[in-house]
């Protein structure tokens, strides 16, 4: 469903975000999964590998006001919206300094400055609220866009149909991402519904809607523009079905007998990171030296953001009371 | 006698009532092929096939609903959510539909149906995956509410559950599911409305039910100590509850400390309390005293965790309270 007014190219220096970016995503859901591993935090653990171009396309594809709401395998969403992920880290591990203080976890990551409104554990919560986002965005008359993504998985809750009828009828500046990655759990896209072709799920509200390779940075990009541009000129939502894969479990208990190793490996040679490099090598966009460069920084990253989550503090008890009502001194039952 | 899981209880319960009983069937998510999201229904799908083991998309409102319907038209469901976090979203099937419809059709429809799955905190899993349903069910009448804590009692009341011919909710627990205990070799069931003296002791009653009641074992083991002796009720069944058992705990103890994982707010131990004024007050030493969870949802940090929940300390310092040792 491309429109006609050609797309701007991608430039050089996305392409170089594109990389960094991604690869900080990767190495930090690495070292993620090898902490959880090494019980140094606890709780769910859903790593977002194997994904990166979902978020890396729709950060470049959008610009600052527009909002990101998205499920709670949400580690690389604030690292794609720039925050330095040590915050991530910091509340993986419950502590005070990460991005929602320590008191959202793995499942709940958010930042509104960057335009990030969560990170949300109840699978689907956020399409209803997404639209919603959007409503009070054409409310106020801006032009910005929500963007919101839920996994194959959520794509069945019934929530999805009513949020989707009245975001058509009332034209609101919405982009739905289905970050499908073919899976819920142990639950293949195809076992789910006698429709499988996801982006059929917009045809009984005439929402637009295509599908995109997910394992593309480039056709996610240009896909959410397209998106982006319809919603913001207020001709409402659009539905995306981007296809993408999680090379790792469903979180760190899976031991994903629904698969073959060999489809893990079939998706593994379609990884977004290593075509992004090789894109940058053909074009000649970085030297080699660049490129060691932009590793080293993301290695650092890395490592500060371990160290900086290890030694930062744990919430104090009085921050339980804290942030539950946004009135100040409500009359908690404090006798147990 | 033999040492089953939890998880083994309660797939017995399951499988032995659906050998008996064409009608009994399993749905939920990861119920079948991926053996249960915590394998309680291990190998179910083997013995029964697809079509009494059935997986269904994320659609908790539609599958409960669905599950309303069967047993309306004569089939036994057993609904599983993965944990009842999720089922808030079938709450309207559960509370509009199931527990009502026998009064409003008059008769003439009633719902044998069993809602069941992991309830309460398990761990850092943050506000939305750590809620305890007893009195957000038990509040609504139609409905019968079971929280099992061994595996005897809940294979014993899953199966008296299935048997019922009313909607019930069962409330179990992710961190129960490894606990081991001995249940018989044969079949048993355990009537529903009846509590259990896990614990016998004469000088202070401690009144609970769920896997919090672990941590009152702890407590009390520490006060024998002291020379304190405690007797633990556990409720088992929050709806109807056996106000019976408690208040003749009472009449011996003649003081009570209520001990509960949810919230302080128009729960369970409120309940408790404001039945014993109203029916013990003259058996009564001190007033009733309650350890719950703070007033506040769950948190993630373990900080926070830490203060949020009932732990051994708190309850001694509530039963201290209400024996006047300071
Ligand atoms: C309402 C609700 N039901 C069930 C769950 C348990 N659960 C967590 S993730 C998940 C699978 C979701 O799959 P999908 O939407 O495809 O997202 P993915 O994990 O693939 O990113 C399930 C069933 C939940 N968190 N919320
Ligand atoms: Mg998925």
């Amino acid at each position: 469903m491309a429109t006609s007014t050609k797309p701007k190219p991608i430039s050089k220096a996305t392409y170089l975000k594109w990389y960094e970016d991604m690869l900080l995503m990767r190495k930090f859901e690495e070292k993620a999964g090898q902490l959880y591993i090494q019980q140094k935090f606890g709780g769910f653990c859903h790593l977002y590998i194997g994904q990166e171009a979902v978020v890396a396309g729709a950060v470049s594809a959008t610009k600052a006001g527009d909002k990101h709401i998205t499920a709670y395998r949400d580690h690389a969403h604030p690292i794609g919206l720039g925050m330095h992920p040590k915050y991530v880290m910091a509340e993986l591990y419950g502590k005070s300094t990460g991005c929602s203080k320590g008191k959202g976890g793995s499942m709940h990551m958010f930042d509104t400055s960057l335009g990030l409104w969560g990170g949300h554990g109840i699978v689907g919560a956020q399409i209803p609220m997404g639209a919603g986002m959007a409503f009070a965005e054409k409310y106020n008359k801006t032009k910005n866009v929500v963007l919101c993504s839920f996994g194959d998985g959520a794509a069945r809750q019934g929530a999805l149909h009513e949020t989707f009828n009245m975001a058509m009828t009332w034209k609101l500046p919405v982009i739905f991402i289905i970050e499908n990655n073919n899976y819920a759990m142990g639950t293949s896209v195809q076992r789910t519904s006698n429709i499988t072709d996801l982006k059929k799920l917009g045809a009984a509200y005439d929402m637009p809607a295509e599908s995109v390779d997910g394992m593309s940075c480039e056709e996610v990009h240009y896909a959410i523009l397209r998106a982006a541009d319809r919603a913001r000129k207020g001709d409402g939502p659009t539905l995306l079905d981007i296809q993408t894969y999680r090379y790792k479990g469903h979180s760190m208990s899976d031991p994903q007998k629904y698969r073959t190793k060999e489809e893990v490996e079939k998706y593994k040679k379609l990884d977004p990171i290593q075509k992004v490099l090789e894109t940058i090598k053909e074009k000649k966009y970085a030297t080699a030296k660049l490129l060691e460069e932009i590793e080293e920084r993301v290695k650092d990253k890395v490592v500060e953001s371990v160290k900086f989550a290890e030694e930062s503090p744990l919430p104090e008890a009085h921050e339980l009371y804290e942030d539950v009502y946004a009135e100040a001194d409500y009359p908690f039952i404090k006798e147990y | 006698m033999k040492t089953v899981q939890f998880r083994e209880a309660l797939r017995e319960a399951m499988s032995e009532e659906m050998r008996r009983d064409e009608g009994v069937f399993l749905m939920g998510e990861e119920v079948a092929e991926y053996n249960g999201a915590y394998k309680v229904s291990q190998g179910m799908l083997d013995e029964f096939g697809a079509e009494r083991v059935i997986d269904t998309p994320i659609a908790e409102l539609g599958f409960a609903g669905i599950g309303v319907g069967a047993a309306m038209n004569g089939l036994r469901p057993v609904i599983e959510f993965m944990t009842w976090n999720f089922a808030i979203l079938a709450a309207d099937q559960i509370i509009n539909s199931a527990a009502k419809m026998l009064q409003m059709s008059g008769g003439q429809i009633n719902v044998p149906i069993v809602f069941r799955g992991g309830n309460g905190q398990a761990g850092q899993l943050a506000a939305t995956h750590s809620q305890s349903f007893e009195a957000f069910y038990a509040h609504v009448p139609g409905l019968k509410v079971i929280t099992p804590s061994t595996p005897y009692d809940a294979k014993g009341l899953l199966k008296a559950a299935i048997r019922d011919n009313d909607p019930v909710v069962f409330l179990e627990s992710e961190k129960m599911y490894g606990d081991k205990g001995e249940i018989p070799e044969g079949e048993y069931i355990l009537p529903i409305g009846v509590a259990d003296i896990k614990r016998e002791g004469s000088d202070v009653t401690i009144v609970t039910f769920g896997k919090i009641i672990k941590e009152v074992f702890k407590a009390a083991d520490e006060l024998e100590k002291e020379g304190v002796s405690v007797e633990v009720i556990d409720l088992r069944t929050i709806r109807p509850i056996d106000y019976d058992a408690v208040v003749n705990s009472i009449k011996k103890t003649n003081r009570c400390v209520v001990v509960e994982e949810s919230w302080p707010l128009a729960s369970i131990s409120s309940e408790i309390a404001y039945h014993l004024q109203r029916y013990a007050f003259d058996y009564l030493d001190a007033p009733v005293y309650r350890v719950t969870q703070s007033d506040t949802p769950f948190p993630f940090a373990t900080s926070l965790i830490a203060e949020a929940l009932p732990n051994p300390k708190r309850i001694i310092d509530a039963v201290k309270s209400v024996m006047y040792i300071n």
